[in-house]
C-alpha cells in the first residue's frame, strides 16, 4: 500500500501596496530566523542583443549601493545582524534575499527597500563588477571540465531566437562593452515594484510585518511592470544534434532535451513532465539509471530534471526536459541515445510497474518537503510561484500563485500513470535537441577546439 | 522620486536566545551511541550514521561506499533503492581520513521501514561480483573526472605540503589503486570496520526522541561487530618554505591556497581565532574580500575558514583568481594576513564578526538537515549540541585582546604554507619576486 503524502500548511497571506509591490508572507516560528526574498520579473531571456550576460551583470550591480547606502553597507548590515545574502540570475526572473535571526527583519526590509528605491551605478563599480563576473565566468565556466554543460551549451541547439538561445552568462566582449547607461535603462524598465514579489517567510508577526512593510516600501515610486514579450517558439519538427571539444574533459557526455507544455497554459499536463524525469532517474531504482548505469555500464552517470536551470516551478514557457549522460571512456553515445529511445517506448507501451509510480511520488515529496524547511527557500519559492503562476482551481478552490508552495506535493502525487504513458511517448528522437562533449584531455585525447573560444 | 526622504537603518530587535532542541541519547548494547532530536516543522526524519574509519585503505573505502548499497543476501540494488523510495526515502553514502558517513531522509511516516533497511544493508550487505564490477568502472571514471578539476589538483597540492607522513596527506586513491580492490577486500573491509562500536547515529524530524530510541534499538540492535578504534597521529605542524608551484598548463586562472595552524572547537582560543578569521577574509564582509574582489576585482569567490579534522585543525584561505593577476593577488592576501597578526581590530569590525557568528549558529540550526549535519560533526569530536550554548558564550566574551592575540599566535604570514596551482610559464617569475618559489608538475592524487 503507499504511504499517504503529507501536507504542509504556511499559512499564507498576500496583498499588494498602492505603489503596485505584491507581498507574500508565510508565518511558522519553528525557528527564530527569518528568510526575505524580491524577486524582479527579468531575467536572461530579456536582456538585449549585444548585451548577453546584462541581466546577472546587472544583478551585481544591485549590491554595489544604493540610494541611502554606500558600497559595502549592504554586505555588512546583513552579516553584521547574523545573516547571510545573496541574488541569483534565472531565465525569467532575478532574485535578491537573506536569511536571518528574526530581530532583523526589518533590518532586511530597509535594505531591499533602498536598492529598490535605485542602485548606485557608477563607472568604478560597473568596472569593477565586469571583472567581477569574469572570474565568475572562468571558475564555473572556462577553467573546469563540463563549463556551461549542458546549460549553456544546449539551449542554442533546441531554440531559434536570441531570448531563448544566447549565453547567459555573456561573452566577455558584450559584458566589458556593458555601460551606466545601460545599467540605468535596465533598472528603470525591468527593476519597477510593479514587476516585483516580495516575500517574508519564518518567525513572523503578519500584522506587525505588514507595518513595516508599509513603512519601508510604501515610498517606492510607482512604476508598472513592463510588457513582457512573447518568448515563444515553435517545436522542433526534426532532430537536433551537435558535437563541441571540451579542452579539459575527460570523457564523453551527451545531454538532450525536449520541449514540455507550458506551465501557465497546462499546469497539470506539465507536472507530469516533472514526475517522469524522476521515474526516468531519480535513484537506482529509476528506468535509465537501471538500465544505462547499471545494466549495460554504456554510462557513468544519468540525470534528467526540467528546465535548463533544473528549476520547474521557477521556469516559464518555453523550456524543457532535459536528460545528461557522462559515459566511460570510448561510449558510444549513439548507443545511449537509442537506449534511451528503447526506454521511452518500453514506457509508452508497456506503462509502469507496480508501485513504481507511487514510491517515485513519495521521493518526490520528501525532496520538496526538505527543501521547504528552510524559511529562505519557502520565501524564493514563494515569490516566483506568485510571480509566475497565477490563481489555479484545484478541486473547485482558488489557489494563489505563492499557496502552491503547500499543494505541490499533492499535486505531484495526483499525475496518474495514463499521464506519465502520454508524456513519455512525446519524447520522440524527432523532437529532441542533443550535444555531445567530445574530450579533449587525456589520452588519446582529439586537439583542443575553439569551443569556448566565443568567451575568451 | 515621489518621496526624497533619507531613510535610515533600523536597529535590530533583541536577540532572540539560543534554543537547543529537545533531544535524548543511548548507547545500545553494541555499542552503537544514538541521538535523537526533534525538529517536527516538516514531516520528515533526517538519518546521519557516523562510524570511525581512519586508516582504513583509500581505495577500498571509496569503494565500499559505492558499493554499500548494491545488494544483500535477500535484496538487489534496485530493490533496495525502490523499498527506500516507497517510504520517500534515500541512503547514500561517503568517506573521508576520519569517517565513513551514511546519510538518508524519508518521509516521517517511513522511519521504522527507513531503519529496517538501514539495518538490513549494515548487516547483510553483500557486495555481488557484478555490482562491484560496476561502480569500480565508475569510480575510476570519477576519479578521472576530479583530476581534471582545479580544486581537487589544488587540493591534492596543498595536503601534500601541509601533512607530509600524515595519512591526511593522500586523501584519494590513484586510479590503479581502485583498479586492483577486489570482492573479498570489501567484504573483510565491512566485517573489520563497518561496526556499531564507537559509531554515532543521528535522527533529527518529526519524532519523540524517546519513543524513537526504542525503534532504532528494536531495528538495529542486532548489528553487531567491534575492533580496537584506530586512532590517528595528531597532524605535524605546518612548515613553512618556498610557494609551491603546481604547473597546470593553459590555466585561465590561478587556484592560490595558503594553510595556516588552527586549534580544535574545543580549545579555549578557538573562538577568538574564529573571529579573527572573520575579520581577515572568513565572511564577505572581510578585509581579504572587499580588497581583493570589491576593490580590485581579482577573484570572484575567496573565502578563509577553519578545517576541523579529528587529528588537527587548519586554517584554509583559497580564492581562484585570474591569471594575470596572480602575484597581486598574493600580495594583497600577504598583506591582509600580515595587518590582521600585527594591528588591532577595530571594535566595530569585532562586532560585526561577532553577530555574523552568533547569527549564522541559529541559522545553522534552523533545518531538519543543519541540525542533523551539525549533530553528526559533534558527535565525531565527543561533542553534543549543548556544545553550541558554551561556544556561544565565548563568542559573546571574546575581547579586541583575546582576537588580536589568537591573529597574531596563528594569523601570521610567515606560519603559512604557500601553494598555488597555475600556469608556471605564466606566473612563475612574478610569484618569484614575492616568495621563494618550488615548481613542481601537477599531480593528481
Amino acid at each position: 500500500m503507499a504511504i499517504e503524502i503529507p501536507r504542509t500548511r504556511y499559512p499564507v497571506e498576500r496583498f499588494t501596496l498602492p505603489n503596485g509591490l505584491r507581498v507574500v508572507l508565510a508565518p511558522d516560528a519553528s525557528a527564530p530566523v527569518v528568510g526575505v526574498a524580491v524577486v524582479y520579473d527579468v531575467g536572461i531571456r530579456s536582456e538585449p542583443e549585444g548585451r548577453t550576460g546584462f541581466a546577472h551583470l546587472f544583478e551585481h550591480l544591485m549590491f554595489q549601493g544604493s540610494a541611502n547606502l554606500e558600497k559595502l553597507a549592504h554586505f555588512r548590515h546583513v552579516q553584521g545582524a547574523g545573516g547571510t545574502f545573496n541574488g541569483s540570475t534565472h531565465l525569467d526572473y532575478t532574485d535578491y534575499y537573506e536569511t536571518l535571526p528574526s530581530n532583523a527583519l526589518e533590518r532586511a526590509l530597509f535594505l531591499e527597500a533602498d536598492r529598490m528605491r535605485g542602485p548606485r551605478l557608477t563607472e568604478e563599480n560597473l568596472r569593477n563588477q565586469v571583472d567581477v563576473v569574469k572570474e565568475e565566468i572562468r571558475v564555473n565556466v572556462l577553467n573546469r571540465p563540463y563549463g556551461g554543460f549542458p546549460w549553456l551549451k544546449l539551449p542554442p541547439i533546441l531554440f531559434d531566437t536570441f531570448p531563448n538561445a544566447h549565453d547567459g552568462y555573456g561573452s566577455f566582449v558584450d559584458l566589458e562593452s556593458a555601460t551606466v547607461e545601460d545599467a540605468a535603462d535596465f533598472f528603470h524598465r525591468f527593476y519597477a515594484c510593479g514587476n516585483a514579489v516580495l516575500s517574508v517567510a519564518g518567525d513572523l508577526d503578519v500584522d506587525a510585518a505588514r507595518a513595516l512593510i508599509e513603512k519601508h516600501f510604501g515610498d517606492v515610486e510607482a512604476r508598472p511592470a513592463p510588457v513582457r514579450p512573447d518568448f515563444s517558439e515553435p517545436d522542433l519538427t526534426g532532430e537536433r544534434r551537435e558535437i563541441y571539444t571540451d579542452r579539459l574533459a575527460p570523457l564523453p557526455a551527451v545531454a538532450s532535451a525536449w520541449r514540455v507544455p507550458d506551465p501557465a497554459v497546462d499546469l497539470a499536463g506539465y507536472l507530469s513532465y516533472v514526475v517522469l524525469a524522476e521515474v526516468l532517474t531519480d535513484g537506482d531504482a529509476s528506468r535509465l539509471v537501471e538500465r544505462l548505469v547499471l545494466k549495460d555500464r554504456s554510462v557513468t552517470s544519468v540525470g534528467g530534471y526540467i528546465g535548463f536551470m533544473g528549476e520547474p516551478f521557477e521556469v516559464r514557457d518555453p523550456t524543457a526536459l532535459v536528460l545528461q549522460s557522462h559515459l566511460p571512456p570510448g561510449g558510444s553515445v549513439d548507443r545511449v541515445l537509442a537506449t534511451v529511445d528503447e526506454e521511452l517506448d518500453r514506457l509508452a507501451h508497456d506503462g509502469l510497474t507496480p508501485g513504481e509510480l507511487s514510491r517515485t511520488q513519495a521521493r518526490i515529496a520528501t525532496q520538496l518537503l526538505r527543501d521547504n524547511d528552510a524559511a529562505l527557500n519557502r520565501a524564493l519559492r514563494m515569490a516566483v510561484l506568485e510571480q509566475q503562476r497565477g490563481t489555479q482551481t484545484l478541486a473547485g478552490t482558488d489557489i494563489s500563485g505563492a499557496a502552491l508552495l503547500n499543494e505541490l506535493p499533492h499535486m505531484l502525487a495526483a499525475v496518474t500513470e495514463e499521464q506519465i504513458v502520454a508524456a513519455a511517448a512525446t519524447l520522440r528522437p524527432e523532437r529532441r535537441a542533443s550535444i555531445e562533449v567530445i574530450p579533449g584531455a587525456g589520452a588519446g585525447a582529439q586537439a583542443p577546439a575553439a569551443a569556448e573560444g566565443d568567451e575568451q | 522620486m515621489t518621496a526624497t526622504a533619507v531613510h535610515t537603518l533600523p536597529e535590530l530587535g533583541p536577540t532572540r536566545p539560543l534554543t537547543i532542541p529537545p533531544a535524548a541519547e543511548r548507547t545500545l548494547s553494541n555499542g552503537l551511541t544514538v541521538i535523537a532530536i526533534r525538529r517536527p516543522a516538516v514531516p520528515l526524519i533526517e538519518a546521519r550514521l557516523r562510524v570511525p574509519f581512519a586508516g582504513a585503505d583509500l581505495a577500498t573505502s571509496a569503494l565500499m561506499s559505492n558499493t554499500l548499497f548494491s545488494g544483500t543476501s535477500t535484496m538487489s540494488t534496485v530493490e533496495i533503492a525502490a523499498e527506500l523510495q516507497a517510504v520517500g526515502g534515500a541512503l547514500g553514502s561517503g568517506v573521508d581520513p576520519d569517517r565513513l558517513m551514511i546519510s538518508g531522509n524519508s518521509l516521517a511516516s517511513g522511519l521504522d521501514r527507513f531503519l529496517e533497511i538501514l539495518a538490513q544493508v549494515l548487516t547483510d550487505a553483500n557486495y555481488p561480483t557484478n555490482e562491484v564490477e560496476t561502480e569500480q568502472a565508475r569510480l575510476i571514471d570519477r576519479l578521472q573526472v576530479l583530476q581534471s578539476q582545479p580544486s581537487h589538483l589544488a587540493r591534492v597540492a596543498l595536503q601534500r605540503r601541509m601533512y607530509a607522513d600524515h595519512p591526511y596527506a593522500v586523501q584519494t586513491p590513484t586510479v590503479d589503486q581502485a583498479r586492483s580492490v577486489e570482492r573479498d577486500t570489501l567484504l573483510a573491509l565491512h566485517r573489520d570496520r563497518l561496526h556499531p562500536t564507537g559509531g554515532h547515529l543521528i535522527l533529527v524530524g518529526d519524532l519523540d526522541p524517546d519513543t524513537v530510541l526504542d525503534v532504532v534499538e528494536r531495528r538495529l540492535g542486532g548489528w553487531a561487530g567491534a575492533g580496537s578504534p584506530v586512532e590517528l597521529p595528531p597532524t605535524p605542524a605546518l612548515v613553512a618554505g618556498p610557494l609551491v608551484l603546481a604547473d597546470r598548463k593553459d590555466s585561465v586562472q590561478s587556484s592560490l591556497r595558503i594553510a595556516l595552524p588552527a586549534v580544535s572547537r574545543k580549545h579555549p582560543e578557538h573562538a577568538a581565532l574564529q573571529l579573527a578569521n572573520l575579520v581577515f577574509g572568513g565572511y564577505f564582509s572581510s578585509r581579504w574580500v572587499e580588497n581583493i574582489r570589491e576593490d580590485k576585482g581579482y577573484t570572484y569567490g575567496p573565502h578563509s575558514l577553519i578545517d576541523h579534522s579529528i587529528a588537527g585543525s587548519a586554517l584554509l584561505v583559497s580564492a581562484e583568481v585570474a591569471t594575470g593577476v596572480t602575484a597581486p593577488a598574493l600580495v594583497e592576501t600577504l598583506y591582509e594576513l600580515g595587518r590582521i597578526s600585527t594591528k588591532p581590530v577595530e571594535a566595530a569590525e569585532l562586532e560585526q564578526a561577532r553577530q555574523y557568528a552568533l547569527g549564522t549558529l541559529q541559522l545553522g540550526m534552523s533545518t531538519q538537515a543543519g541540525l542533523a549535519g551539525l549533530a553528526s560533526t559533534y558527535a565525531g569530536y565527543g561533542l553534543r549540541l549543548d556544545f553550541l550554548a558554551e561556544h556561544s558564550e565565548r563568542l559573546a566574551s571574546a575581547s579586541l585582546a583575546d582576537v588580536a592575540a589568537a591573529a597574531e599566535k596563528y594569523m601570521g604570514p610567515a606560519k603559512g604554507v604557500v601553494v598555488v596551482l597555475g600556469d608556471a610559464d605564466v606566473v612563475g617569475d612574478s610569484l618569484s619576486a614575492v616568495l621563494p618559489v618550488t615548481v613542481q608538475p601537477s599531480t593528481s592524487a
